[in-house]
């Protein structure tokens, strides 16, 4: 078929949608859906695993994060009676796990504790950070300016620290940063390097809060250790309260992201042995791409279905119209055929007519589907404020709703376009090969 | 005058479980070029099923049609429907436009199905002009068929016969929907094309009408049982 025969055939359909305008418009309702429905699926499974390799990025896939955690209050165990309470990783945990899981290549222990650091007359409420070397290259970190802790320095009890980019910028607006002094408490730590700008990381259900790197000042582990210990008191009303905490976190590096899962089980075991209460958890940033992966299928089964019911619907109510059309024009069916027309330009004129009819469907729905975006914001807010009641306790479904953005994938556009015109195939074949076979003087004689 | 159409023994036949109805039983007729014949009978002695054979609307189940030289009575639908096309224009009792087109839309429509599918060129909308100057309707060219009368739609139809230059033109019952007035004019119209050189086949039931053709072939039970020459003696039919 040439392309002005093409043009010409499309136009005559055209023509004839034009002349039942309401029909023509309810009929294409199911396709519209349909194709709407296609294209928020994909957007919104685009979204889900954007957000999903946004956090893999931040944490590191290869990345096994266990944290200590403070056991539930009376559940406490007996050696805890009385004294400070102890809980956590213990540095003889450190130790077990680096040296007794060989797939583990690089760990970082952590000692962390919020604090006020000063220079001069400016504070600022920041992290104070005991780590080592490791920090850099397992947070996939830089350091823009000078360098970071060195093992020299933890052998050396150095009191040196690497401030974080928001805080270099807030004690040092104007002056390097590097060779001055920071106070924290009542030590004097002098500044070795500053790192680079760091995205925050997203809470990971409630053993990972979401955490701002930003603030951190990073000090030699060991320093922590000999400067501050691993018993401390915050003031509290009535007194003090105290804890006794030996590392906050371990990170563990696995060579490959295959070995995350084993390690992690691994990891699990290992510190349940020596471990009577669940004073830890183990995060492993792998397992959000599984639970997108999930959130992701659970939006594809719902919009699949919905896009799967439309599009079968509106196929059918395509054809059922296009065989009354057939019936209708039944007669002037005979008349094309007396004057030259071919079975084939029968065919033809009617399938063109019912893809026309769903390709305008389809680009109506393509339009909606572009709008995805911030109807999913409605949805969301709608979701969040009057179903799952304000974002009291959130389950990890509703965080990542809460936290997703769907994107609309240029590829679907056409996909979309073409499914419609496939359902305009599929379903117009028949009616338009029922009036091609209709008998042409029989269909002259029509009524 | 060389033949510019011939039938041998048509037969036609509907096989209808029980029964077979034998709508043509034999018919053998010859139509030289620039013939003007008028089909008579009586209701049912199968004038419209030799009428639609003539046409290429359908197949004989005994008997050959040669056309133009050819024999188009085992073609397919293929080729019957390009036959249609550029060899036959078709008038009905009915006059069978399409509603929703314009009278020149309506004119062109047998240009659409063209072998090869050119496209229409401005000689072509010339010529559907020319056509619809010629059966009176120039000022009408964007009317739709319901605005217009019965004798402007079988005018119409008679230039959308005329589109693609067709050899013969066949008319079924023409001025059956029409007043006498209206029926002679349309017939004046036959017979100027007559008088171009086309060769025109018309089934009527009305004597005054079938006058205006050359000849008068009557049809009983689906043979031939009589034919007249205008203006000649009754002198039965020609080829038994
Ligand atoms: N499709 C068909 N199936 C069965 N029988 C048919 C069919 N078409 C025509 N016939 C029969 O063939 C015979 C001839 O019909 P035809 O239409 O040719 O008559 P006609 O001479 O045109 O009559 P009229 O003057 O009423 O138009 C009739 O008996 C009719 O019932
Ligand atoms: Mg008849």
């Amino acid at each position: 078929m040439s392309f002005a025969r093409f043009l010409r055939t499309v136009q005559l359909g055209l023509k004839s949608l034009l002349l039942h305008k309401l029909r023509s418009g309810l009929t294409m309702l199911g396709i519209v859906f349909g194709v709407f429905s296609v294209i928020a699926m994909l957007a919104i499974g685009e979204g889900a695993s954007a957000q999903a390799q946004k956090q893999i990025v931040a944490l590191g896939a290869t990345n096994i994060i266990v944290r200590s955690i403070k056991p539930i209050e009376g559940s406490s165990s007996a050696a805890n009676q009385g004294g400070t309470p102890r809980y956590g990783l213990l540095r003889s945990d450190y130790r077990r796990l680096t040296h007794t899981i060989p797939t583990i290549i690089n760990a970082l222990p952590i000692r962390e504790l919020p604090r006020e650091a000063r220079h001069l007359k400016r504070t600022l409420n920041g992290r104070l950070v005991g780590c080592t070397a490791s920090y850099l290259e397992v947070n996939h970190l830089n350091v823009i300016s000078g360098r970071f802790i060195t093992d020299a320095d933890q052998e050396n009890l150095a009191n040196v620290v690497v401030l974080a980019f928001d805080v270099a910028h807030e004690l040092f607006p104007i002056e390097e940063p590097i060779g001055k002094t920071v106070q924290i408490d009542t030590v004097f730590y002098s500044v070795v390097g500053v790192t680079a700008e760091r995205t925050p990381s997203a809470g990971i259900g409630g053993s990972l809060t979401a955490q701002d790197f930003n603030k951190d000042l990073y000090i030699p582990i060991n320093t922590f250790r000999a400067r501050i210990g691993d018993e401390v008191r915050t003031p509290k009303q009535g007194g003090m309260d105290s804890e006794h905490v030996e590392l906050n976190q371990i990170t563990l590096s696995v060579r490959d992201v295959k070995d995350v899962m084993i390690t992690s089980d691994i990891i699990r075991d290992t510190l349940q042995r020596f471990h009577a209460e669940k004073d830890f958890a183990v995060v492993v940033p792998l397992e959000l791409l599984k639970q997108a992966d999930q959130l992701r299928q659970i939006f594809n089964v719902v919009l699949g279905s919905i896009a799967a019911i439309s599009l079968i619907v509106g196929g059918i109510g395509i054809m059922n119209i296009m065989l009354a059309t057939v019936t209708e024009r039944t007669r002037e069916i005979g008349i094309r055929r007396a004057l030259g027309a071919k079975q084939r330009d029968i065919t033809e004129q009617f399938l063109t007519e019912t893809i026309v009819l769903s390709g305008s469907g389809g680009v109506v729905g393509i339009l909606l589907g572009l709008a995805t975006p911030l109807a999913f914001q409605l949805v969301r807010w709608f979701t969040m404020n009057f179903i799952l009641d304000g974002g009291g306790a959130m389950s990890e479904t509703s965080r990542m709703f809460s936290e997703m953005s769907p994107t609309v994938a240029l590829w679907s556009l056409p996909l979309a376009f073409g499914i419609s015109v496939g359902i305009g195939v599929i379903f117009g074949l028949y009616p338009a090969r029922a009036a091609a076979r209709l008998d042409p003087i029989e269909a002259l004689r029509h009524e | 005058m060389k033949p510019a159409a011939q039938v041998f023994d048509l037969q036609k036949h509907y096989d209808l479980g029980p029964i077979v109805v034998k709508a043509l039983r034999g018919v053998t007729l010859e139509f030289p070029s620039g013939d003007f014949v008028a089909i008579m009978g009586a209701s049912g002695s199968g004038k419209s099923t030799l009428l639609n054979l003539l046409g290429g609307l359908d197949r004989p189940t005994h008997g050959r049609y040669i056309l133009g030289g050819v024999d188009v009575s085992q073609m397919n639908d293929v080729e019957l429907s390009e036959i249609r096309n550029q060899m036959l224009g078709f008038i009905f009792q009915a006059y069978n436009l399409i509603p929703q087109y314009t009278v020149l839309e309506n004119i062109a429509l047998p240009l659409q199905y063209r072998r090869g599918y050119p496209p229409i060129t401005t000689a072509d909308e010339d010529r559907c002009l020319e056509l619809a100057r010629k059966v009176g309707l120039g000022d009408r060219l964007d009317h739709r068929p319901f605005q217009l009368s019965g004798g402007q739609q079988q005018r119409v139809a008679v230039a959308r016969a005329l589109v693609n230059d067709p050899q013969i033109i066949l008319a079924d019952e023409p001025t059956g929907n029409l007043d006498s007035a209206t029926s002679n004019e349309i017939m004046e119209m036959l017979t100027a094309l007559n008088r171009e050189g086309r060769t025109i086949v018309m089934v009527t039931h009305e004597p005054d009408i079938a006058e205006y053709a050359r000849r008068q072939i009557v049809m009983r039970d689906g043979v031939v049982a009589r034919e007249t020459v205008s203006g000649m003696a009754d002198h039965g039919a020609p080829f038994h």
